[in-house]
C-alpha cells in the first residue's frame, strides 16, 4: 500500500471520527445541561468533516496517476 | 555490490526493500497498540458502574491537537507529492510545517500532561475529598484552585465527559495538619490514568521518533537528493507512511480517551 493508499485511508477515518465528534457535541447539546458551546463545536465538527470530504476530491484528482500500492 | 529492489520494486510484491520493511514493522505496531486498546476496553467494561472517571481530560485541548495531527499528515502526503514533481524547496516548505505540528503536539501533550501532575485528590481526617489544581503551598495550608469537595453519591451519577461540568468549583484552602493523604493524578492515580499515561506516552513517543527522522531528511539526509532523488521519494515515502500511522493511532486514542 503506497502513502496515496494510507493517505486516503486515513482521510476517510479522520472523516467519521468528525461527523462522530458532531454527534457526540449534538448529543450534549440536547441533554438537560446542554450549553451553546456544544452546538457550536457540532456545527464546526460537520463543517470539518465536510471540509475533509472536499480535500480527498481535491487529493484523489491530484493522485490520480500515482499508484495505490 | 548492488542491493537490489532499493529503489525499484520487486515484480512479485510490487514493492522496494524499506516499503516492504516499514509494512512488517507497521504490523507489529499494530498488534502492540492493539493490545493496549484491547487492555483499555476490558478494564473499561469491567469496571464497576460509577468507579471509571469522565471528564479528567481537556477536550478543547485534545481536539487542537487532533486537527493539528491531520494537517501534518497532509503536508507529509504533499511533501512527497512535490518531490515526485521534482520541486525540492516546496518539499521542504512543507516538512517545515510538519515538524512545527509535531512540536506544536508535544507542546499541548506536555501542557496535558503537567496539568494532570498538578491535580490533586487530598483525604482529610474528617472523612471529606477535596480536589483540584495545586495553585500554592505555604507553611500550613494547600491552596487548590478549580476545586471541589467530592460527593460520592454524585460523582457516581457522572456517566459521560459533558456532566463534568455540572460540578461547580471554587478556591478551597486545607490545612496540612488536616491532611490525611494526598497525591495527584499521575499514572498511579486509578487505572485509566494509568492506562491513558501509558497509551498517550507511547503514542508521543512514536510522534518523536517518527519527528525525528523527518528532522534528518529534512537537514542531513537531504544530501542524497542530489546524489540518488528516486531513492531519497522512496525514503520520504516509508517516513510518510510512519506518520500516517501514528496520526491514525490518535484518530482512535481521541474519542476513546477523551469523549466516552
Amino acid at each position: 500500500m503506497s502513502l496515496k493508499a494510507f493517505h486516503l485511508v486515513f482521510i476517510i477515518a479522520s472523516i467519521l471520527m468528525a461527523f462522530g465528534f458532531a454527534t457526540w457535541s449534538f448529543l450534549n447539546y440536547f441533554s438537560p445541561i446542554g450549553e451553546w458551546t456544544d452546538l457550536a463545536s457540532g456545527i464546526v465538527a460537520i463543517l470539518a468533516g465536510l471540509g475533509l470530504v472536499v480535500y480527498e476530491r481535491f487529493f484523489l484528482r491530484k493522485f490520480k496517476n500515482v499508484s495505490y500500492i | 555490490m548492488d542491493i537490489p529492489y532499493q529503489t525499484e520494486p520487486r515484480k512479485d510484491t510490487g514493492l522496494f526493500n524499506a516499503k516492504l520493511g516499514i509494512w512488517l514493522f507497521l504490523a507489529s505496531e499494530v498488534m502492540l497498540f492493539g493490545a493496549l486498546f484491547s487492555s483499555y476496553i476490558l478494564l473499561r467494561v469491567g469496571a464497576a458502574p460509577g468507579d471509571w472517571p469522565h471528564g479528567l481530560l481537556n477536550i478543547p485541548l485534545g481536539t487542537i491537537n487532533t486537527i493539528v495531527l491531520i494537517v501534518s499528515s497532509i503536508t507529509v502526503v504533499m511533501a512527497w507529492a512535490s518531490l515526485k514533481m521534482k520541486d525540492f524547496a516546496a518539499f521542504r516548505r512543507y516538512q517545515t510545517v510538519t515538524l512545527v505540528c509535531a512540536l506544536g503536539f508535544l507542546g499541548i501533550k506536555s501542557y496535558e500532561y503537567n496539568d494532570k501532575f498538578s491535580h490533586y485528590e487530598i483525604q482529610l481526617k474528617d472523612g471529606r475529598v477535596a480536589d483540584g489544581h495545586l495553585k500554592e503551598t505555604t507553611a500550613t495550608e494547600y491552596v487548590l484552585h478549580h476545586a471541589h469537595y467530592v460527593n460520592k453519591a454524585e460523582a457516581a451519577k457522572v456517566t459521560h465527559a459533558y456532566q463534568e461540568r455540572e460540578i461547580k468549583h471554587e478556591e478551597i484552602t486545607v490545612k496540612k495538619e488536616d491532611v490525611k493523604y494526598m497525591e495527584n493524578y499521575g499514572p498511579w492515580h486509578s487505572t485509566y490514568l494509568a492506562i491513558y499515561f501509558t497509551l498517550t506516552g507511547l503514542h508521543a513517543l512514536h510522534v518523536i521518533g517518527g519527528a525525528l527522522v523527518i528532522a534528518f531528511l529534512w537537514g542531513p539526509g537531504a544530501v542524497m537528493w542530489k546524489t540518488d532523488p528516486e531513492r531519497y521519494t522512496n525514503r520520504i515515502e516509508v517516513s510518510g507512511l510512519f506518520w500516517h500511522f501514528v496520526d491514525l493511532v490518535w484518530i482512535f486514542l481521541f474519542p476513546v480517551l477523551y469523549l466516552l
